[in-house]
């Protein structure tokens, strides 16, 4: 079984350079729209929806591909989707404080 | 196939997914772990969320963290998430001096984010930033930086011990072609590491 299990891991073939150069390249555009001299006027509100555009791609590149969980069973995804959406849960709930 | 599911399979009954096996016990725990400690660190984020939007005062964080260092830090985490699944993929092809190369880079660089974490706190516990007061405004904002970053912190240490293990028992040839679970269940701690990182730099220090 346990052979069986790690030719199925060895099916899929990542190029985890181009990962780490999508991953490299969202840093500097981050950090290019968070420095405030660096990034042209725009607005706050969008600069922070590409922040968090930019952070959640990043994030997904290293899950789906650092983390393999692209390959995996479905149970394990289910089991990384859990936080996630209980992480949007606790920030639905408080957005009425604000 | 097992003799119970050769049974199931000519009595007609379809067969259920591939039963867990000890190799992806480890796996499933390590997932397990990681979803609780995504919470921690997803229920401290959104409190820091809270307290911020409910300042007056809070401070303008690249005015008070600078990122130049910091973001060095995330690109040198993601340099180590590298070399880590490069670790992972020669000790597929059975290339045992090359896992432990990479493991041994994989620590030098948690080892080198530590170091300048510890360089940061330094610097900005000189200037001003207090964990229950600062000179820029809400005194918040230096206790959710610290506490934030400190768990991270705790993590890299925590993945550095537990990455030097590897190394060691890689250096024993303990791992194989045919023997790389804990190398990959090792990988899976250290890539969340990395992960958590990426989204502290955007929240604590660019938004």
């Amino acid at each position: 079984m346990a052979s069986d299990s790690h030719a199925q891991h060895d099916d899929h073939h990542v190029n985890y350079m181009a990962i780490f150069w999508w991953l490299l390249a969202l840093t500097i555009l981050e950090v290019i729209a968070g420095i405030p001299q660096a990034s042209p006027a725009y607005p706050q509100l969008l600069k922070g929806a590409l922040l968090v555009v930019m952070a959640v791609a990043k994030a997904a590149l290293v899950g789906l591909y650092f983390m393999h969980l692209r390959f995996e069973k479905l149970t394990l995804g289910f089991i990384a989707m859990i936080p996630l959406i209980l992480c949007v849960f606790v920030v639905l709930m408080v957005l009425p404080d604000f | 196939m097992t003799d119970a599911a050769a049974v199931d399979h000519a009595h007609g009954v379809e067969p259920a997914e591939t039963p867990l096996t000890p190799e992806s016990w480890g796996k499933l725990g390590m997932w397990v772990f990681l979803a609780g400690d995504a919470m921690s660190f997803g229920t401290l984020l959104a409190g820091y969320a809270i307290m911020r939007g409910n300042s007056a005062n809070w401070p303008v964080p690249v005015d008070v963290l600078g990122i130049s260092l910091t973001a060095f830090m995330t690109f040198l985490l993601i340099c180590s998430s590298v070399t880590m699944v490069k670790g992972l993929d020669a000790i597929k092809k059975d290339d045992q001096d090359g896992l432990v190369k990479y493991m041994w880079l994989t620590v030098g660089g948690g080892l080198i984010f530590l170091a300048l974490q510890a360089y940061e706190w330094t610097h900005l516990i000189n200037v001003g930033l207090g964990l229950a007061g600062n000179k820029w405004g809400d005194s918040l904002f230096g206790t959710t930086f610290y506490i934030i970053t400190g768990f991270h912190g705790m993590h890299v240490t925590g993945g550095v011990i537990y990455l030097s293990v590897i190394a060691l028992r890689g250096k024993k040839g303990v791992y194989s072609s045919t023997n790389w679970n804990e190398v990959e269940i090792a990988g899976l701690y250290w890539h969340f590491v990395d992960l958590v990182w990426i989204l502290v730099f955007t929240f604590i220090y660019l938004l």
